[in-house]
């Protein structure tokens, strides 16, 4: 690990300045992505910014009906919430498919956000990567590529976004608040937050330089049947192969999104309007632009399985 | 003490506390954190500095420069080694890849580099601004590529064969020829190899984590070109080894150099990422297996031939092992090659050889069942040899239950039940069957040497350099201890792992329980013999119970000796040859599948065991269920998935390296058949720890076999590999 | 060009470690390869209580929870495994909660109040859980215990608390210390010596009380 500087900030805004007046700083709340990386030095920030004592771990209702989420709620803290296991269960199902009970304690809601890939050649220092080394080359393609991208993915990467949080509340439409160095804030959606790669994979979201994410939103919640089957290699304590995310109505229609796919937590609203259609249907429109490895195309049938397991459960 | 034919009636046949389930003695340590391991000896030797490994960036080449002059200036750093400017170290008839030292570069990870500094932060951030440069030069990588050209490993000229294997396969009414994969597995063991290392003149300490003390010793005196005599090696807490640990590795050799540039104590361990490719694995197999039978399910012919590769192109992974022994058949043939290959080393890992072999073989053994229309336990009864060695009649089967294995483990789980057409039975989303495998694996027992000393305060002590690698030596050692003195446990203290004490088996292959055991039953008769000469009767007679010893009409007390020491060690007579030593298992497996995802869930394993006396139950049965847990993952999830561009093993971490978790185990069940072994040892006792990973993974994939009608010949048995065959759904 | 048409591993000579596999992200590789070690390290001081007793450490700001436990204060119960949150043997409680200590740094931890292993119990003294994994044989090698007890009173506490987790069926209806349940939120604790069927017997005994 490089050595850097830490400071624990006093507010979201002076948090914000401090990571942009420094060069190489970098943010840090629960911790758990980031230093994994830095003791690989596939993150080498000069200057820590712990941010934990932002006051940002609340959760409240919204006059909408909705819910506001402080970036610094622990994963288990909004999985366990009341109002969440309620009405936005997918969220709970999701965050609880993911990692393992010590992480999820420290793991926070604007850090899972971030969450970077688990390619095995972003993770190996000595590999070609253009995510870690833009310019060097990606040696997945190629490669070892069974738990990586079939959609949304570019000729310089094939990474995915690994985690479930996010893909639940892609699903449910959350809005990402966040504070610039200058104090303007701004909300972006869900689904414009995650880049895709191109041809900048080491760019991964919209946020500017310093910019920090406060909180996130969910709008009124679906009602509906909450569905969230992660597919992977072991039981527990595994990133996806594939996972579906969907609130599914008593009528049939409803939303889906797919974890383990992409870039980004997948869901493509037109695709959603075939589910009463069946998985086949759905999978054939969310999927259609798909470029698949021979290693990882087995993850299209799987995500139509997935979902037609999905379908039927919420049916019964 | 020579060991030189059968037992006969002995104490050990009406122990009271040999054969007990007994809580381990080292268990309030353990659970507590008190047990030190090999990295957290800091009351050993004071002034410690950290040292951090730099694994090559190729698998195969040279280095053509390496610039260190950062690292050597980075704050704290006190010393690096660096192999351009290192001789390379010796090896040992242990290690196939070369450990350090030089430009050449053998395989991925291979040390490169260490830097040791004043904190561990500093270490390996200084050893993060060497900058190395290599040329890289081919190399090969596929065992499927490198299969055809591969020959007999071994020294082999011809495969082994008895009677005629062609004539009788082509006759056979019923056959099966089927090809089946394992991959590169790790050990994967939860405590990284770790040393510290300190030179005092020309003496040599090291505290580490190994599984074989007097084997470390030795080799590390030739990897390091010093007299063996010098070396001191201590591991009296080992976090797992699976044979991961039996060798010498890089954190020992270059805590040793290390510490001799840096002139001051140096702890290393490995780093997780770097434990992947820097150490050994259990090679990668194809095997193909062909069998011939009678329509009644009798085997005619029989034929397993194995392919694996290893660094050297020797030393490979035989998954012909078993089966010379596990069925009859008069006509055979089984041949192992082995290819050169230029991943990190492939070295033994827990039942080598055999814990992939059940896989290919008990498969086929359900596959030729499924072809006969028969149940899998009657195939296999069916097919049960008499007295001799099917594959080798020259031997007989010193003692032999697996046929009571696999009837008992058949009616505890419900055998009768099982629908032999697969594919019939569902809950719900879910598709159930059943699997049955054998299990067998050899039984060694090597000689094994103890101390044991009468102290002051009334307690007796044992020194062995046998080691506890989560076997539960320490108990078991305890146990014979007091069984023999006529003790109670809680009055033996037992130390283990220091070179310094008498050699013994170390813990390998199976045989350590049985053989650590028996030295020190040899120590302790010396002992008996030494208390008889100070007191004045034939221990060899006398009765040594409660703390007392009678002899004839006369009673002592055990401490009226006073403090006495007696060294003993057990060895084994030629008698021994004539027999074929092995363990026995019927495994029994219940899956899950869903038909919507192909998740594949275990929910019920048993394992029914003959291994002889069994010392301790509670911890035996601990290394059964363990056994079968990674048994379990080898069937499913486990797997080092090689990189055939770069040559390297891509998956080198626990988040990417699956092995199983709480949440893929069920509850097990194991049952011990209550035989005894007179051929082994005074003991009659066999090891079990790796006879539980014989077999397990073959009753899985059977089972998901029975589930589902697909069967998959290609481990791990992952859903990608079937999903396109189960059946449609919505 | 195309990598998923051209890449190969075709360029022989390889250069590594030092700028070569630097973070690009975080430092532009020129700038890394200008970058000169640093003279000095930046550490901090840092005060905080384990296992009841107040510490104050001045610490290189690298410094992990789990090394300063190790290293610095020499409780060595707690384990570490792989260093990077992919094991759980180093686990112990902040404040009450689970956490992997290895991906936590030092600094971050002013004012809290850290129990590790030995704080459960000690060998003459052993606390509930402890003395249920040596009855029921619940380890093997011993290094991944210390973290599994860690969790396991963890994961009571938090079942109590009624916290769900991925096999919850009704995450709105009370929680039950069923085997399912325990075996799910102990996965983050690998043990590869495989004691999991002990560990669930030890746990569901102390569960039950």
């Amino acid at each position: 690990m490089r050595a850097f500087t830490y400071e624990r900030a006093g507010d979201p805004a002076g948090a914000a300045k401090a990571v942009a007046a420094t060069k190489g700083a970098k943010f840090i709340a629960g911790g758990t992505n980031l230093l994994d990386l830095m003791k690989l030095e596939i993150e080498a920030p000069t200057h820590l910014v712990d941010v934990q004592d932002l006051g940002l771990d609340k959760i409240e209702d919204t006059d909408e009906g909705g819910l506001r989420i402080g970036t610094l709620v622990s994963n288990t803290t909004l999985s366990a919430h009341p109002r969440v296991r309620q009405d936005y269960a997918v969220l709970t199902r999701a965050i609880q498919a993911g990692a393992s009970g010590q992480l999820r304690n420290k793991a926070t809601t604007g850090g899972n956000l971030l969450q970077r890939t688990r390619c095995p050649y972003f993770y190996d220092p000595n590999m070609p990567c253009n995510k870690r080394r833009p310019g060097s080359g990606c040696a997945a393609i190629n490669g070892a590529s069974r738990q990586l991208g079939v959609i949304g993915t570019s000729d310089k990467c094939i990474a995915t976004y690994p985690g479930d949080m996010a893909v639940a509340m892609r699903l449910l439409d959350a809005v990402v608040e966040t504070v610039k160095p200058g104090g303007d804030t701004r909300a972006i959606r869900i689904a414009d937050f995650h880049r895709l790669w191109g041809d900048t994979p080491h760019i991964e979201t919209v946020l500017e330089p310093g910019e920090m994410i406060t909180a996130v939103t969910l709008p009124r919640p679906l009602g509906g049947k909450h569905v969230y089957h992660k597919v992977r290699d072991r039981r527990s304590y595994a990133f996806a192969l594939v996972s579906v995310a969907a609130v599914i109505q008593p009528d049939g229609t409803g939303r889906v999104a797919f974890g383990g796919m992409a870039p980004r937590p997948w869901r493509v609203e037109a695709a959603d309007a075939l589910l009463p259609r069946g998985a086949k249907a759905v999978i054939e429109r969310a999927f259609a632009d798909a470029r698949p490895t021979p290693d990882n195309a087995f993850k299209i049938p799987l995500a139509e399985r997935t979902l037609a397991g999905v379908i039927a459960e919420a049916r019964s | 003490m020579e060991f030189n034919a059968p037992a006969g009636k002995n104490l050990f046949d009406t122990a009271k506390v040999v054969g007990k389930a007994t809580p381990r003695i080292d268990g309030p340590l353990k659970t507590t954190g008190t047990a030190p391991y090999a990295y957290e000896r800091h009351d050993v030797v004071a002034g410690q500095a950290y040292g951090w490994i730099v694994g090559s960036a190729i698998a195969k080449g040279r280095i053509t420069s390496m610039d260190v002059e950062d690292a050597r200036n980075a704050p704290g750093v006190i010393a690096v080694i660096a192999a351009p400017e290192t001789k390379p170290v010796g090896t040992s008839q242990y290690n196939h890849a070369p450990l350090f030292g030089g430009n050449e570069i053998a395989h991925y990870h291979q040390a490169i580099a260490c830097v040791v500094a004043e904190t561990f932060e500093q270490a390996c951030a200084a050893a993060h601004l060497i900058r190395t440069r290599y040329q890289r030069s081919d190399g090969d990588y596929d065992l499927a590529k490198a299969k055809p050209d591969a020959p007999l490993a071994d020294g082999d000229k011809a495969p082994h064969t008895q009677g005629d294997f062609d004539a009788a396969y082509k006759a056979a009414p019923v056959t099966i020829d089927a090809t089946y994969h394992t991959p590169d597995e790790s050990h994967a063991m939860m405590e990284p190899h770790a040393t510290i290392a300190s030179w005092e003149g020309e003496k040599l300490t090291v505290w580490t984590s190994n599984q074989m003390i007097q084997w470390g010793k030795e080799a590390l005196g030739k990897i390091l070109g010093i007299d063996p005599e010098n070396i001191r090696l201590d591991s009296p807490y080992i976090g797992g080894g699976f044979g991961g640990k039996l060798f010498i590795r890089a954190d020992a050799v270059l805590a040793a150099l290390a510490s001799k540039a840096a002139r001051r104590p140096v702890k290393i361990a490995l780093q997780r990422p770097l434990m992947f490719n820097n150490t050994t694995h259990r090679p990668a197999t194809i095997q193909r297996i062909r069998l011939g039978a009678r329509s009644d399910g009798t085997i005619t012919a029989i034929a397993h031939e194995n392919w694996s590769g290893n660094i050297t192109g020797t030393d490979g992974e035989n998954g012909t092992a078993q089966t010379p022994k596990l069925y009859s058949g008069d006509n055979r043939m089984t041949a192992n090659y082995i290819a050169t290959l230029h991943l990190p080393e492939g070295n033994a890992m827990r039942a080598p050889g055999e814990a992939a072999g059940h896989l290919a073989l008990e498969v086929a053994m359900d596959e030729l069942a499924d072809a006969l229309k028969m149940c899998p336990v009657e195939l296999r009864l069916r097919n049960d040899p008499a007295a001799q060695v099917p594959g080798n009649p020259k031997k007989r089967f010193s003692e032999r239950n697996l046929a009571r294995c696999l009837r008992e483990g058949a009616e505890r789980f419900g055998w009768s039940k099982r629908k032999g057409e697969p594919g019939q039975v569902s809950e719900g989303r879910w598709l159930i069957g059943m699997g049955v495998a054998a299990g067998y694996r050899g039984a060694p027992i090597r000689k094994s040497a103890a101390r044991v000393r009468l102290e002051q305060d009334g307690m007796l002590v044992v020194e062995t350099d046998m080691t506890d690698i989560g076997t539960g030596s320490y108990t078991i050692i305890a146990q014979t201890a007091a069984e023999t003195m006529g003790m109670p446990l809680e009055k033996v203290r037992v130390e283990l792992g220091d070179s310094r004490f008498p050699v013994s088996s170390g813990s390998g292959g199976q045989w350590g329980a049985a053989s650590a055991t028996a030295g020190v039953y040899a120590a302790c008769v010396n002992l008996r013999r030494a208390v008889g000469e100070k007191l004045g009767f034939d221990g060899d007679s006398a009765t040594f119970a409660d703390g007392n010893v009678r002899a004839g009409d006369r009673n002592f007390a055990l401490r009226d000796a006073g403090m006495l020491s007696a060294d003993g060690k057990m060895t084994y007579g030629d008698f021994q040859k004539e027999y074929d030593l092995g363990t026995y298992a019927g495994h029994f497996c219940e899956v899950a599948v869903d038909r919507y995802t192909g998740e594949s869930h275990i929910r019920r394993l048993l394992s029914v065991c003959d291994a002889g006396r069994i010392l301790n139950p509670l911890s035996a049965r601990s290394q059964v269920i363990g056994a079968m847990v990674m048994s379990a993952g080898a069937a499913l999830m486990e797997e080092l998935t090689v990189d055939a561009r770069f040559g390297y093993f891509v998956n080198h971490d626990l988040a990417q390296y699956e092995v199983p978790v709480h949440a893929d185990i069920p509850h097990q069940d194991v049952v011990f058949l209550d035989t005894l072994d007179p051929v082994m040892s005074p003991i009659k006792a066999k090891g079990v720890g790796e006879l539980g990973i014989c077999g397990p993974g073959a009753a899985v994939a059977n089972a998901i076999y029975n589930a589902t009608g697909v069967r998959v010949r290609e481990y791990p048995i992952t859903l990608d590999k079937y999903l396109d065959r189960l059946p449609q759904v919505a | 060009m195309s990598d998923r048409e051209n890449f190969s591993v075709s360029r022989r000579e390889v250069m590594a470690g030092g700028a070569a596999t630097a973070a690009a992200t975080a430092i532009p590789p020129a700038q890394a390869r200008a970058q000169q070690p640093p003279d000095t390290v930046p550490t901090m001081p840092v005060a905080f209580q384990v296992n009841g007793k107040q510490v104050k450490l001045d610490v290189d700001t690298r410094t992990t929870l789990l090394d300063t436990l190790r290293e610095h204060l020499k409780l060595t119960g707690t384990k570490k495994g792989c260093d990077h949150g992919q094991c759980g043997a180093c686990t112990v409680m902040v404040n009450g909660v689970r956490v992997n200590s290895c991906l936590s740094l030092a600094v971050m931890h002013e004012g809290d109040e850290v129990t590790t292993i030995e704080g459960l119990g000690q060998p003459d003294n052993l606390h509930p859980m402890q003395a249920a994994f040596v009855k029921h044989d619940g380890y093997q090698c011993g290094y991944c215990t210390p973290g599994q007890i860690c969790s396991a009173v963890s994961v009571l506490e938090e079942i109590g608390k009624g916290i769900p987790s991925h096999v919850t069926e009704d995450l709105t209806g009370p929680m039950r210390a069923t085997r399912d349940e325990m075996r799910e939120r102990m996965s983050g604790n690998i043990c590869r010596c495989g004691a999991y069927s002990n560990i669930s017997d030890a746990m569901s005994e102390v569960a039950e009380g």
